[in-house]
């Protein structure tokens, strides 16, 4: 009689977890996103909603992951901390997604990254500043370079080329600042001097007085410009206009066809770290990213009509790295999901070659980005 | 030394002419209206974004800035029967976050027109720097100089030679009296926009191979504008010049013997010097309300 009723029990009790399995089979992965897809930021999210939308779409019509759909839900923050906050606590709360990817800002990013945390939600952010993976955060993952990655290449080609005193020109606000404090401290662990170091306002139409003041510094033997925008678009041309002599060096922030456009020939000879996605064509065909950005670019032009930037690249590394995870979890349970992200090795993206860990949630190293000189309008490798 | 300074004040004027003709369009709405014309930037930003388009589309350059500044007109026409016109009897201040609400709409249409891209034109005359006493001067900066002082010229003769031009002097000083007279007030406040709208496309399309323009340019230049006439005085052309200009050159000076760092606080210390001993500006009328 006991024994009849444990097998009822154990029989039922199968019975229920297929229903349930079988239930959960039905019932879509979704992730949630938070994206600055209009106002100041609107160049971030709205590349990065574009490409997350077009590769979900994709993937659902291969038979999604898992067997399961991907349900996408995006919201848009504007650019606003507390909005991307409040969007965050509706997509765990209400709309119970499975993973979190977003935050096109370092502000917005940092704004969820407590809620996810809390909650124990993977979360993949998109933006560049390293405070967001260091130190390390049980949840919390990102795909793009940090600026402090951009200036260790940047310093590494001066020192091969000689050129150990730097003049730094930025720009006084988020990513030019951010991007000057760690060039000051990159400078100091490499070795190289500063020995001048001005500023410009975002909106700024001329900076000869501030590159005049560079120029007629004593012993100033290579320029470092970090910013974003047309600001280094106009130091670039004021730095021809003034003839400075000394090799123009810009950050990854303007590592797109229409910096030179903007440019033109003022650009000839500047010097900037590049994701493999922005020098896809140039790439030799034995690079392991050869592959993979020519297909991304290929797909994002035929579906927009034009060349994706480094951030959609972004967008689509972040996405890849979820669903492998939660392919190789074969669940989307929280903490297996988050343990697989963090187990990424080898995946081969758009921004380089991502292997993470315990101690790193980014998983990209300084060779991610290839350094690169304008040649006659266009990109042409250096290494 | 003396090329160093040279450098510093071409790269002051520079600015300052751009400023300088943002601030001439704040004056001629105020002049007819009270009205501050909060959408003067957005003008400037749709003359250059027309013009660009306009020349993507294989449009030569000398018929595309005539045609992008009838654009802009009729954007300044439309702004004006549209906005302000159906809210007539409204106060100034009504009006004046009409014309906020208006720059925040017309931001957003070039939004969805143009894309979120900067875009530039060629500079008129090359990109050959000019080189005096060992500083350099780009052949753009002389015409932004040039079409500013053409500006004035004219202006000078349509406000005071023209009748069209004394009408729209009258209305400012009185528009009560100018109805009275027989002065088509409501044509003048639209002509006034139209005028405007003109203005600001031509500086904005005489600026873009400096500056670089995309839907966003307006707000800076704008503001910079404002300033300028505020410094001058507003409702006086040759005030917003003077603005434009100490703004501009005290930008470029305090950024090269001072600190970058300071250079934009250095231009409002000094507006808010002259402002506290001037309160209507540099030329500004003296002449206080009576109850």
């Amino acid at each position: 009689m006991k024994k009849l009723f444990k097998r009822t029990a154990a029989a039922a009790f199968a019975a229920a977890a297929l229903a349930s399995g079988l239930a959960q089979a039905a019932e879509p992965i979704k992730i949630g996103a938070i994206l600055s897809v209009t106002g100041g930021a609107s160049f971030l999210g709205d590349p990065e909603k574009k490409t997350l939308e077009m590769f979900v779409d994709r993937i659902n019509k291969d038979g999604g992951v898992l067997g399961r759909k991907v349900e996408l839900i995006v919201y848009d923050d504007a650019g606003a901390a507390d909005k991307a906050a409040s969007f965050t606590k509706r997509l765990i709360d209400s709309d119970n997604v499975d993973l979190l990817i977003g935050g096109s800002t370092t502000a917005t990013t940092m704004a969820a990254v407590p809620l996810a945390e809390k909650n124990e939600i993977p979360f993949i952010s998109l933006a560049g500043a390293v405070t967001i993976v260091e130190p390390v955060k049980k949840w919390v993952f990102k795909t793009p370079h940090t600026d402090r990655m951009a200036a260790q290449k940047i310093f590494e080609d001066m020192k091969k080329r000689g050129l150990t005193k730097v003049a730094l020109i930025s720009e006084d606000a988020g990513f030019g600042k951010s991007g000057r404090d760690q060039s000051v401290a990159v400078a100091k662990e490499m070795g190289l001097e500063i020995v001048a170091d001005e500023t410009y306002s975002p909106k700024d139409p001329d900076v000869t007085a501030q590159l005049t003041k560079i120029k007629n510094a004593p012993g100033v033997q290579a320029v470092l410009n970090f910013g974003f925008g047309q600001g280094p678009a106009i130091v670039t041309k004021n730095y021809k206009q003034l003839g400075v002599s000394a090799p123009l060096y810009q950050s990854h922030g303007v590592a797109s066809k229409e910096f030179i456009k903007l440019t033109g020939e003022a650009a000839e000879g500047v010097r900037l770290p590049a994701a493999g996605l922005v020098v896809a064509d140039q790439l030799p065909a034995a690079d392991p990213q050869k592959p993979v950005v020519t297909e991304f670019r290929k797909a994002f032009q035929t579906a927009h009509g034009m060349e994706p930037s480094t951030f959609a690249g972004h967008a689509y590394d972040g996405l890849q790295i979820a669903l492998a995870a939660i392919n190789r979890a074969g669940s989307t349970d929280k903490a297996k999901v988050r343990d697989a992200i963090e187990q990424t090795s080898g995946y081969v993206g758009t921004g380089g070659i991502v292997t993470m860990s315990a101690t790193d949630h980014m998983g990209l190293s300084p060779k991610a980005f290839h350094m690169v000189e304008i040649r006659q309008g266009d990109w042409s490798l250096v290494d | 030394m003396v090329s160093e300074f040279l450098q510093y004040l071409f790269s002051g004027v520079t600015i300052g002419a751009i400023y300088a003709l943002s601030g001439l369009g704040f004056s001629i709405i105020y002049n007819s209206s009270h009205v501050i014309n909060f959408a003067q930037g957005e003008f400037i930003m749709i003359g250059g974004m027309a013009t660009v388009s306009l020349v993507g589309m294989g449009v030569p350059l000398a018929l595309a800035i005539p045609l992008a500044v009838a654009v802009t007109m009729l954007v300044g026409f439309a702004l004006e029967k549209l906005a302000v016109e159906p809210a007539r009897g409204a106060s100034v201040t009504t009006l004046i976050i009409i014309t906020i609400g208006a720059s925040i709409f017309l931001r957003g249409v070039a939004q969805v027109i143009w894309g979120k891209d900067f875009h530039s034109l060629p500079a008129f005359s090359g990109d050959a720097p000019i080189g005096v006493f060992g500083a350099t001067l780009m052949p753009q900066s002389l015409w932004v100089l040039g079409v500013t002082l053409a500006v004035i010229l004219v202006l000078g003769w349509f406000f005071n030679r023209t009748l069209f031009g004394k009408a729209m002097l009258a209305t400012s000083v009185n528009a009560m009296a100018a109805r009275l007279v027989g002065i088509n007030v409501k044509r003048v406040l639209l002509m006034s926009f139209g005028l405007s709208a003109a203005l600001g496309a031509v500086g904005g399309i005489v600026v873009t191979p400096i500056t670089f323009t995309s839907y966003e340019a307006g707000i800076m230049l704008g503001l910079k504008g404002f300033a300028a006439a505020v410094l001058g005085g507003l409702g006086n052309g040759a005030g917003a010049i003077a603005g434009g200009l100490i703004v501009g050159i005290a930008e470029a000076m305090g950024a090269g013997y001072l600190s970058s760092a300071y250079k934009d606080a250095i231009a409002f210390v000094i507006i808010l010097f002259v402002l506290f001993f001037l309160p209507s500006g540099l030329f500004g009328k003296r002449g206080a309300d009576r109850v």
